[in-house]
């Protein structure tokens, strides 16, 4: 591992930390991205600010690649199971009422049990379920 | 002035996501592959996050937002079984692809036909859960 493999990801992860304090500081929301995306899709409230963050969301790997960093996105998932995968990873988050980022940091960061046990369910099964899969099957 | 802050909150996740590689599948399942050759990236990103974000939700902590009447802040703290079979599908999906939503909607600026793919698959699963919550709540698991 070089330096780079340490200080990118910790960069990176203080960036995705300070848009979660943002979206609380300025908005008064919390940074839970499944949320927001289903916001949008059932056309509830706020319907420009959910549209502007998704926006900001997909522009930022594209001016990060003007600049000379691309993001790199490598898939090896077969398409039905990726298919699958997508339509379990939208279930999941909305009966379960968030995914990594409203869970995971915004809800972790509150010290919320829900979102605590939320984010211990979920890294625990992805684990198993990479287990079974690439080890097992 | 809503749309501001939430502009800036998307730039900044999606530049966290694609700097820290959180952005690639590969990485992700690298990571959760405990048993194979572990990439122990991820858990960088969860501890730069929180680095930020505990001591910053702290500090917020009941003051007023800049555009913003007030904080919109999830109040339930009972652990119940939506909760916990709703994770469980989230996690076996995460699983399966190396994907959950902020990254899916990050890569629709780096490779949009798959990201449109997942993206899709993934509303179609949230408008399910319509059908499957209600089903859920009568299964006779005590919330």
């Amino acid at each position: 591992m070089s330096a780079n493999d340490i200080l990118m990801p910790l960069i990176g992860g203080a960036l995705i930390g300070l848009a979660a304090l943002v979206l609380l500081a300025m908005n008064g929301r919390v940074m839970g991205v499944s949320g927001i995306w289903s916001g949008l899709i059932r056309l509830s409230d706020g319907l420009a600010w959910r549209l502007a963050f998704v926006a900001g969301t997909i522009t930022a790997p594209i001016l990060l690649a003007a600049s000379g960093r691309p993001g790199q996105v490598q898939i090896d998932t077969a398409m039905p199971v990726f298919l699958i995968a997508g339509l379990l990873v939208g279930l999941g988050t909305a009966i379960g009422s968030g995914c990594t980022s409203g869970h995971g940091i915004c809800g972790v960061s509150r010290l919320s049990p829900r979102s605590i046990v939320a984010t211990c369910v979920f890294m625990s099964i992805g684990i198993a379920t990479v287990f079974v899969i690439r080890h097992v099957i | 002035m809503m749309i501001i802050g939430a502009a800036f909150a998307g730039l900044l996740l999606g530049a966290g996501l694609t700097l820290s590689g959180m952005v690639n599948p590969a990485i992700v399942l690298g990571f959760l592959d405990f048993a194979g050759v572990w990439n122990p990236a991820l858990l960088l990103v969860m501890a730069g996050a929180l680095a930020v974000s505990l001591p910053g939700y702290w500090l917020l902590q009941g003051r007023k937002p800049l555009f913003a009447e007030k904080q919109f802040i999830p109040t339930r703290r009972d652990i119940d079984a939506p909760l916990v079979v709703g994770s469980t599908v989230f996690g076996l999906g995460w699983g399966l692809a190396g994907i959950c939503p902020g990254p899916a909607l990050t890569m629709f600026g780096i490779n949009p036909l798959m990201a449109f793919i997942f993206v899709f698959a993934m509303t179609v699963g949230m408008m399910l859960s319509r059908f499957v919550e209600p089903w859920l709540r009568g299964t006779g698991i005590p919330d």
